[in-house]
């Protein structure tokens, strides 16, 4: 084990996969010199050189389209997008193009391709550099979706993800990339998609949350642990494949449901497993689940009002009070 | 030819520019700022030459790099910085920060975070003048980086095709962030993709306040008199960093204290409003100093001014007669 920053995690997987798979190439804007603007690049030019270091222009349709076609033509390519906000410029060449490609080829194509950048709150970048997109990229069939939130998780995901014979969207969150974690040394430590993890066990409820609302759900947690509520918390890792499974057993054995997210509450994944759960185990259900997320508002810059837009721990321990009469 | 009035003029704006963006950085440096801000010390004779031959009924949309552009098309010193505070008091009630500052009672349609993002807009605004026959002009700025959207091309050959009374203002500062022009852009002139299109497509010394007037001049004629989108390219260099706290080690300092020190649009424009005896040396001082007073006095405004309650929050959201 080694303690890294989920900046370097992510930094050292490329790293690592691009010696073991000369396939294996980055594109992105900034990141040779540079590194990334957040470090996630840093000195790879160096070993690999700047043709699978690749800075590209401010192309992001051209970026992710061209990361579809080298996939379709046997290369394993790693887009990092500055903010995950720019997959919006480019939605057609992910959503009509990525993740229908092998589909509607009859099963003909396959797109080894990792879309991977940073999103979320914290660092007053205003609207159009806030938002928390894995939601969106959840509704189309055709596209994996990981959210690790701490270097580990980056780390074993990240590895799958390049792996994986199919286009995976690595969500990050810019707020994390700072925070220290242990990360197995194993050049082979993978984490499988669709095994979400248990970061708390509780008896009381089951609070789901992913990113930067898997610390806030575990803060809650400390908070709930005071006033006599043991909380289940759960990360779900990554969105697509979902593990519902371990959602629905926990539910189970806890009766309350408490999700939350950054990402709008409207339409958010969060309304997606309530109703999974409330599919899965009604009758187990002692209270109906309370689905927390961002206001239907822009992010504004402010920081005071941002942070009204998105959901608070004090947020979080209410609904779990509420969920279990409390 | 530029008045004399309009002389004073651009001098005046290009000193407000300037001495905002140093007292930004000041309070960025001091975390008093926080966000993305992104400074426009060195390329000011663009903005200022160009909207010294607007009106209030023209449009601009702009940019990341968004402030000169933003007081140029009139804004209010210390709204602007009340905004980069997040402070009620600014143009977009604290909710936009540095790069969304916008002023529609201006004809300021925005500045925009995303990378060629007002390019379509600005086009747009130019539609909607066309169709009022009202004689308006759009603007769009962007720089070179945004010369590689898709928005920016698709934009040029609608706006080419439709014959629409715009003119496409590329500030070409050198880089994209870190990146350099050659390395990213496939033509030794961004104005050279005009061709492409079948429009005019000219390049000038940006830091020249002259070439980017008269430039803008020929090309406002040719969009009022219906002939259609003009592409300047401006050629200038951003001598600070991409945003503040960039520790630019993608390029040599030497270039950076050259263009600092001997091609500094103001004091080059100085210069000639003096030797050719517009202006004394001493009133052109007294400008300067007018502006670093009144940077100084919107950032006591802003520091002094209210947060917006968070409970207004979802104001705005749509727009509710
Ligand atoms: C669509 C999009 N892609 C990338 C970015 C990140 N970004 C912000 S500014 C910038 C460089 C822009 O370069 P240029 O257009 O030349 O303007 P300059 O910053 O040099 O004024 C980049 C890549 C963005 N904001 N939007």
């Amino acid at each position: 084990m080694s303690k890294k920053t989920y900046a370097t995690a992510i930094r050292d997987v490329i790293a690592e996969e691009m010696r073991r798979d000369e396939n294996v190439f980055v594109m992105g804007e900034d990141i040779e010199l540079l590194g990334g603007i957040f470090g996630c690049t840093r000195d790879l030019y160096k070993e690999f050189g700047t043709d699978r270091i690749r800075n590209t222009p401010i192309s992001e349709a051209a970026m992710i389209g061209a990361g579809v076609g080298a996939a379709c033509a046997g290369m394993r390519p790693i887009v990092e997008l500055m903010y995950m906000d720019f997959t919006l410029v480019a939605a057609d060449q992910i959503i009509n193009q990525a993740a229908k490609t092998r589909y509607i080829f009859g099963g003909k194509a396959k797109i080894p391709l990792v879309i991977r950048g940073q999103q979320g709150i914290g660092r007053g970048n205003a609207a159009t550099h806030s938002q928390s997109l894995e939601t969106i990229f959840m509704h189309f069939p055709g596209i994996k979706v990981a959210c690790p939130s701490n270097a580990a998780d980056a780390a074993g995901l990240l590895r799958t993800a390049i792996r994986d014979d199919n286009p995976v969207m690595f969500f990050e969150h810019k707020a994390l990339y700072a925070s220290k974690f242990e990360v197995p040394d194993d050049p082979d430590f993978c984490i499988p998609f669709g095994q979400a993890e248990i970061k708390r066990t509780g008896k009381d409820v089951t609070i789901v949350g992913s990113l930067l609302y898997v610390s806030r759900a575990l803060e809650a947690a400390a908070e709930l642990e005071k006033m006599g509520i043991d909380a289940e918390v759960i990360d779900p890792r990554t969105m697509v494949p979902f593990d519902m499974d371990t959602i629905i057993e926990s539910v189970k054995k806890t009766g309350k449901l408490v999700v939350v997210h950054e990402a709008h509450k409207v339409a958010g994944w969060g309304a997606e497993v309530a109703s999974q759960v409330v599919d899965g185990a009604f009758k187990y259900l002692d209270a109906a689940p309370i689905h927390l997320g961002a206001k239907a508002c822009p992010l504004p810059f402010n920081i005071e009002l941002e942070n009204a837009v998105v959901p608070s721990v004090q947020q979080i321990v209410e609904a779990a009070k509420k969920v279990c009469y409390r | 030819m530029i008045s004399k009035e309009q002389k004073l003029w651009i001098y005046e704006i290009m000193n407000k520019i300037r001495y905002f963006e140093l007292k930004a950085l000041r309070l960025f440096e001091e975390n008093k700022l926080r966000g993305s801000v992104h400074l426009y010390a060195g390329e000011e004779a663009v903005a200022a030459a160009v909207c010294a031959q607007l009106t209030d009924d023209d449009y601009i949309t702009s940019t990341h790099r968004g402030h000169g552009h933003c007081i140029a098309k009139g804004a209010q010193l210390d709204k602007a910085m009340a905004e980069l505070m997040g402070k009620e008091t600014g143009y977009c009630k604290g909710r936009s920060g540095s790069m969304h500052i916008a002023d529609f009672t201006k004809g300021n349609l925005g500045a925009n975070a995303i990378v060629g993002g007002g390019i379509p807009i600005a086009t747009g605004a130019a539609l909607a003048a066309k169709l009022q026959k009202n004689d308006k002009v759009a603007v769009s700025f962007f720089g070179d980086g945004a010369s590689n959207e898709g928005t920016f091309h698709e934009s040029l050959n609608l706006a080419a095709v439709w014959k629409l009374p715009i003119i496409f203002i590329c500030e070409n500062n050198g880089f994209g962030i870190s990146v350099p022009v050659a390395q990213s852009t496939s033509v030794e002139n961004i104005s050279d993709r005009a061709v492409g299109y079948g429009i005019p497509g000219v390049t000038v010394d940006g830091n020249d306040v002259f070439a980017v007037y008269e430039a803008f001049e020929t090309a406002v004629k040719r969009a009022k008199a219906g002939d259609g989108p003009t592409l300047i390219e401006c050629k200038t260099y951003r001598t600070l960093g991409h945003w503040t706290g960039d520790p630019q080690t993608y390029r040599d300092k030497k270039d950076v204290e050259m263009w600092r020190d001997t091609k500094d649009p103001i004091q080059l424009f100085k210069k000639v409003l003096v030797d050719a005896g517009d202006f004394t040396a001493a009133e052109l001082d007294a400008i300067e100093e007018a502006a670093k007073v009144e940077a100084d006095a919107a950032a006591e405004f802003a520091i002094n001014s209210p947060n917006p309650d968070p409970a207004d929050v979802m104001d705005d959201v749509f727009y509710d007669a």
